[in-house]
């Protein structure tokens, strides 16, 4: 079975911004990260779909003890935004100190850039991921 | 199936960073535990090894062949398994399988890590491979950041104000550091008795809301069990804990549990598997070791394994129907907090603990009385790897 959406696709998309999953034809969920089959009903009939990219922040942290490599990123927030398509995902958040974060970001509504994780020694190469800001 | 039994027990102290290599700690380990079983190396028919990441700890992979050669268990099958923190559960409940199924009559099973022997940052990154490498950690997710996460999630989702949820974290902090405190196997054996709760939110922020006091700590050590087919344990002790009941499940990436959370599917399915094996309920458990590499993953733990209602944990753990002595004994050995937490050999670690229990064989300060069944619960990743095991009193 042909795989509608590989990470290298998915990466290079979203250098461009654009958050790609896949639509099921058969019950209509997204799957995000992508995979080979349907998140929700685990069927093949899948196409690619373009995120809008927007969503809610359901939960966040800011991180202070970096992992190896890291060290000159901390302090910075995660977030786990959920999309108004429906998937979660995480990314990070800008334009709020890492200080400063609070509980009130729960629930705010975000939309989506990009920032590019440039790899390690271990990570077999690059990886873009989300950064979202807020909306509004 | 046979029953199976545990036999026997062994573990070295838990530590931060120490000298010895992973086999000569998992030697340690897995001598105590084939002598207190009445056997010899030659007895053995197969290594069960949970290591985590002996690659990064030493430069060592393999590590399962020469460690059975390095105990004298020549040339038998050795088995390693990576299932990140829970590697020595899964290695445990593969024993058993091949136990129950009759291929084996004695086994051994157990793990070993040196986890602290890497530093923060080595540590830090390394853990961090068990979440995902494409889709999570180019964010820069940690470890306490997925926990982190789950706090402020189950402050939302259960409406309680995290000023009072980061209290309820705090109090169980401060009962497993007084747990660990009279254990002479815990990293911190005389320590951290009776801190301050002002003392656990005060200490440096890891990832927020979490403190240095709600993270487990980076630790050495190993642990090892042997077990055996009903008809050799009877032969070997008069005292045989019998396993009747294991529970495994997989969950995909953290973000793909997002409408279950801050509960882990995982840890409900595996729960339930063992408890429906072993004919028991929650009610019926006096004694369990819960995977606490976070305060809040205490909570978290303790709901899904059916002691306490969703978002209730904190209250219980402030009411100290968490305790030695209230509803259910919770990580009466200090737990990952405070006995450590060397992943691979963790799992084994707490059926270590639950084991020397159920015989009696703790010191007193933290003797759960009369306690004849208990529980394990070990997690890898942020839900990826989920192993709950059931252990009961034999005579």
């Amino acid at each position: 079975m042909e795989r509608k959406l590989i990470f290298k696709d998915y990466n290079e998309a979203l250098k461009q911004d654009r958050l790609l999953g896949l639509k099921c034809r058969d019950c209509g969920a997204i799957t995000l990260p992508p995979a080979m089959v349907c998140q929700q009903c685990s069927g093949k009939d899948l196409e690619v779909a373009e995120m809008k990219g927007s969503g809610k922040i359901r939960t966040f942290t800011t991180v202070f003890v970096a992992a190896e490599g890291r060290e000159d990123e901390v302090p910075y927030i995660i977030v786990m935004v959920e999309l108004d398509e429906g998937p979660w995902i995480m990314g990070n958040l800008d334009g709020v100190d890492p200080k400063e974060a609070s509980m009130e970001l729960i629930g705010k509504k975000v939309k989506m850039g990009h920032k590019v994780f440039p790899g390690d020694k271990y990570s077999a190469g690059e990886s873009a991921s989300p950064l979202f800001s807020l909306d509004g | 199936m046979e029953r199976v039994a545990v036999v026997g027990v062994g573990s070295t102290r838990y530590s931060g960073a120490q000298e010895k290599t992973e086999v000569e700690l998992f030697a340690e380990a897995a001598t105590e535990a084939i002598g207190e079983s009445n056997l010899k190396p030659a007895d053995i028919k197969a290594l069960f090894l949970g290591n985590a990441l002996g690659d990064f700890n030493e430069g060592q992979g393999m590590l399962q062949a020469y460690a059975a050669d390095n105990i004298g268990c020549r040339n038998i099958p050795a088995n390693r398994y990576e299932g990140a923190c829970a590697s020595a559960s899964m290695a445990i409940r593969d024993a058993f399988i091949w136990v129950a199924s009759g291929f084996y009559d004695i086994v051994l099973a157990g793990g070993v890590e040196r986890a602290a022997t890497m530093g923060t940052g080595l540590a830090t990154r390394t853990f961090a491979m068990f979440s995902d490498a494409r889709y999570e950690y180019p964010a820069g997710v940690t470890f306490p950041a997925v926990f982190a996460m789950l706090a402020h999630l189950y402050a939302d989702t259960y409406k309680i104000p995290l000023p009072k949820l980061r209290e309820q974290m705090a109090r169980v902090s401060i009962q497993s550091y007084n747990h660990g405190s009279v254990n002479p196997k815990a990293q911190f054996f005389t320590k951290n008795a009776n801190m301050p709760v002002e003392k656990v939110l005060g200490s440096f922020v890891v990832a927020a809301p979490l403190t240095l006091h709600d993270c487990c700590p980076f630790s050495d050590g190993a642990s090892a069990v042997v077990l055996a087919s009903e008809a050799a344990a009877k032969k070997l002790t008069d005292k045989p804990v019998y396993l009747t009941g294991v529970g495994q499940a997989s969950g995909g990436p953290l973000v793909t549990q997002g409408d279950f959370l801050p509960r882990l599917r995982a840890r409900e399915i595996s729960s339930r598997q063992a408890y429906i094996m072993a004919g028991l309920t929650p009610q019926d458990i006096d004694i369990c070791e819960l995977h606490d590499c976070f305060s809040i993953a205490s909570l978290i733990a303790a709901e899904s394994l059916g002691f306490f209602e969703y978002g209730k944990a904190g209250e219980a753990w402030e009411k100290g129907e968490a305790d030695i002595g209230g509803r259910v004994a919770v990580n009466p050995s200090g737990g990952l907090k405070a006995k450590g937490h060397p992943i691979g050999a963790t799992g084994a670690g707490q059926v270590h603990e639950i084991v020397k229990q159920l015989r009696g064989e703790v010191e007193p300060e933290r003797q759960v009385e009369g306690a004849k069944n208990g529980l394990t619960d070990t997690l890898g990743g942020d839900g990826g790897t989920l192993v709950n095991l059931i252990l009961q009193r034999g005579w």
